[in-house]
């Protein structure tokens, strides 16, 4: 009885085997498929940051054109603590994410709500919120730094006309990081609002037909049926937007270049100065080591938050 | 069906809101377009009405001085073979991660460093990059850039694609391989004319981030294979900033973004969304 049963599980699952490899062929189609991709990562990923590695216990001098390299031991890694602009790199491209991500949150799930309300037009305002998107960001920082020009911007003139002084929105401490900000808010609304759009198109519209039986209102429609359904796009989104608002280069480069001071010191930008400014490929390999575990630690924490949310629903 | 229009609010109001918003996205656009066609007087003037000039763009086209038609060509070709190279070695990858039998913590594994790799900053690996190409020969050359972008947009392509490769319905797939096609075959008559709309968003998106990026192709590019993002930084530097130029140059650099809107509006939403929502 029982070596009956353990053969028809055999024959079964040698069905199933020859199913799923059906031979040497597409075993070795399995690899050929994915031997590019491995290569490209291992070649151009894991092989740098190795070398990154082992550069950030060294120091590299350029002689003639070839590196010559000095064991440094850990001065570096001990020379990060004592560095001022590597710590207002990290507080301010805290404050920037964070600030840019959460604006761009509130105001895209609210135009996201509101385009979704109206029955035409919806192709129209989508063709022009995905414009910014498509623009390289060197060139957003050049129509803003024309923008926000202290002499001629638009944007001291519209505030000129409602009686508002002329500001040097790039050029003062106090307003160069919110400027950076609001900039990257125009950039980048519009990514989310188009992500939002999708995903409360793609609600089930039968709950909504049951709240407007019971008497909802829009309000309570929107607190207790939208905003909830929408938690998992609202936490994708804005996964994928705080990682793209810690790696921001390109506007700051043009923009402030890290100025007046350290006022738009991040981290990107001070890594680029430490290499390619100053020179100091040793120094800048143990900031980048630092950067790549800060950011693996805040992925680990990212992942095991929303296995928390998944187990609690 | 219950009325919808007597409970929620009228939709002028929510035009009119979303009017103001697309103002608000356009006008600095146009703005800048608009500060191409004027003299630097004029635009230091601060005059609302102006007449139109074509010399910044004939000076940022074709002057002596300035390697922008250069760099438009250098652009295309950059994005043009590392879109390419992605888009194939993606949709190779998403094919082998999602439908042959992998063990899952190889797949998973896998993703978990591309996203890992996705969230550092291109800064950090540009020095590395620029020391393996110059030790291998490839520093000034295009195909240290074309690689480096390839890679940079490796991951999103691959979930991307990875999306489009699990909607094709397995049962197809199993008809095709019944009836003995090889995995070649199979790849290219069974899965590639069903992706092909999302093989098309994933390549426009590959295209337009390559033609966007700026740190990488600074740092591993120099006069001869510099890029347009490139160029328009040098504008914005020059010690004395020559602002009407630096907008014309702008403007031409936002025309492929312009015609892939025209053009191609469905894909991109196709591509930028699929992930999210799936």
């Amino acid at each position: 009885m029982t070596s009956v049963r353990t053969t028809e599980v055999r024959a079964v699952r040698g069905a199933h085997r020859r199913d799923v490899i059906e031979g040497a062929d597409q075993r070795l189609w399995q690899w050929l498929t994915f031997a590019p991709a491995l290569a490209m990562m291992l070649a151009l990923s894991i092989l740098p940051l190795a070398n990154l590695f082992v550069t950030s216990f060294q120091d590299v001098a350029w002689v003639e054109g070839q590196p010559v390299r000095s064991w440094a031991g850990l001065t570096h890694y001990r020379a990060l603590f004592d560095d001022e602009l590597f710590g207002a790199g990290i507080t301010n491209t805290v404050l920037f994410a964070f600030g840019a991500v959460t604006g761009q949150m509130v105001i895209g799930f609210a135009l996201a709500v509101l385009c979704s309300k109206i029955g035409r037009g919806r192709v129209f305002y989508r063709a022009i919120f995905i414009l910014p998107i498509l623009i390289p960001g060197i060139v957003i920082g050049a129509i803003w730094k024309l923008m926000l020009n202290y002499d001629f911007g638009l944007a001291n003139k519209l505030l000129g006309f409602v009686g508002i002084m002329p500001h040097d929105w790039l050029g003062s401490a106090e307003t160069a990081l919110l400027s950076v900000i609001i900039v990257d808010i125009w950039h980048w609304t519009p990514f989310c609002f188009l992500l939002f759009l999708a995903g409360v198109e793609s609600l089930p519209q039968d709950v909504f037909e049951a709240a407007k039986i019971d008497g909802a209102g829009a309000w309570q429609e929107l607190r207790y049926i939208t905003l909830p359904l929408m938690i998992p796009t609202i936490i994708v989104t804005s996964a994928f937007r705080l990682i793209l608002a810690f790696k921001v280069f390109d506007e700051v480069y043009l923009l402030t270049s890290g100025g007046p001071g350290t006022a738009t010191e991040v981290i990107s930008f001070t890594l680029y100065q430490r290499f390619f400014t100053e020179d100091k490929a040793g120094y800048g390999s143990a900031m980048s080591v630092a950067v790549i575990f800060l950011v693996s630690m805040l992925l680990v924490v990212a992942l095991s938050a929303r296995r928390r949310s998944e187990a609690a629903q | 069906m219950i009325e919808r229009a007597p409970r929620g609010p009228s939709s002028l109001p929510i035009h009119l809101a979303l009017l103001v918003c697309a103002a608000i996205v356009l006008a600095p656009v146009v703005w800048t377009v608009a500060a191409g066609f004027r003299t630097q007087i004029s635009l230091l003037m601060g005059d609302l009405t102006f007449t139109p000039i074509w010399s910044n763009f004939q000076e940022v086209l074709f002057s002596k001085t300035s390697d922008f038609l250069l760099n438009y060509r250098n652009s295309i070709i950059v994005g043009a073979l590392s879109t390419a190279l992605c888009v194939t070695v993606a949709t190779l990858a998403a094919f082998s991660l999602n439908r042959t039998p992998w063990r899952r913590w190889v797949v998973q594994a896998f993703l978990a460093w591309t996203l890992v790799f996705h969230m550092i900053p291109p800064v950090a690996l540009a020095s590395a990059w620029f020391t393996m190409a110059h030790s291998v020969g490839l520093e000034n050359t295009f195909a240290g850039l074309i690689l480096a972008h390839a890679t940079l947009n490796l991951p999103m392509a691959i979930w991307l694609m990875s999306v489009f490769v699990r909607e094709v319905p397995k049962e197809l797939e199993e008809a095709a391989i019944v009836d003995g096609a090889s995995t070649p075959v199979l790849l290219r008559h069974v899965i590639l004319p069903l992706i092909a709309p999302g093989l098309a968003a994933t390549a426009i998106l590959t295209f337009v981030f390559s033609w966007n990026e700026f740190a990488v192709a600074l740092t591993l590019s120099m006069k001869q294979t510099a890029t347009v993002p490139v160029a328009i930084a040098k504008y914005a530097q020059d010690f004395e900033i020559q602002y009407t130029q630096m907008a014309a140059s702008a403007a031409l650099a936002m025309l492929p973004a312009l015609l892939v809107l025209l053009v191609a509006q469905r894909f991109i939403v196709k591509g930028l969304t699929q992930g999210a929502v799936k």
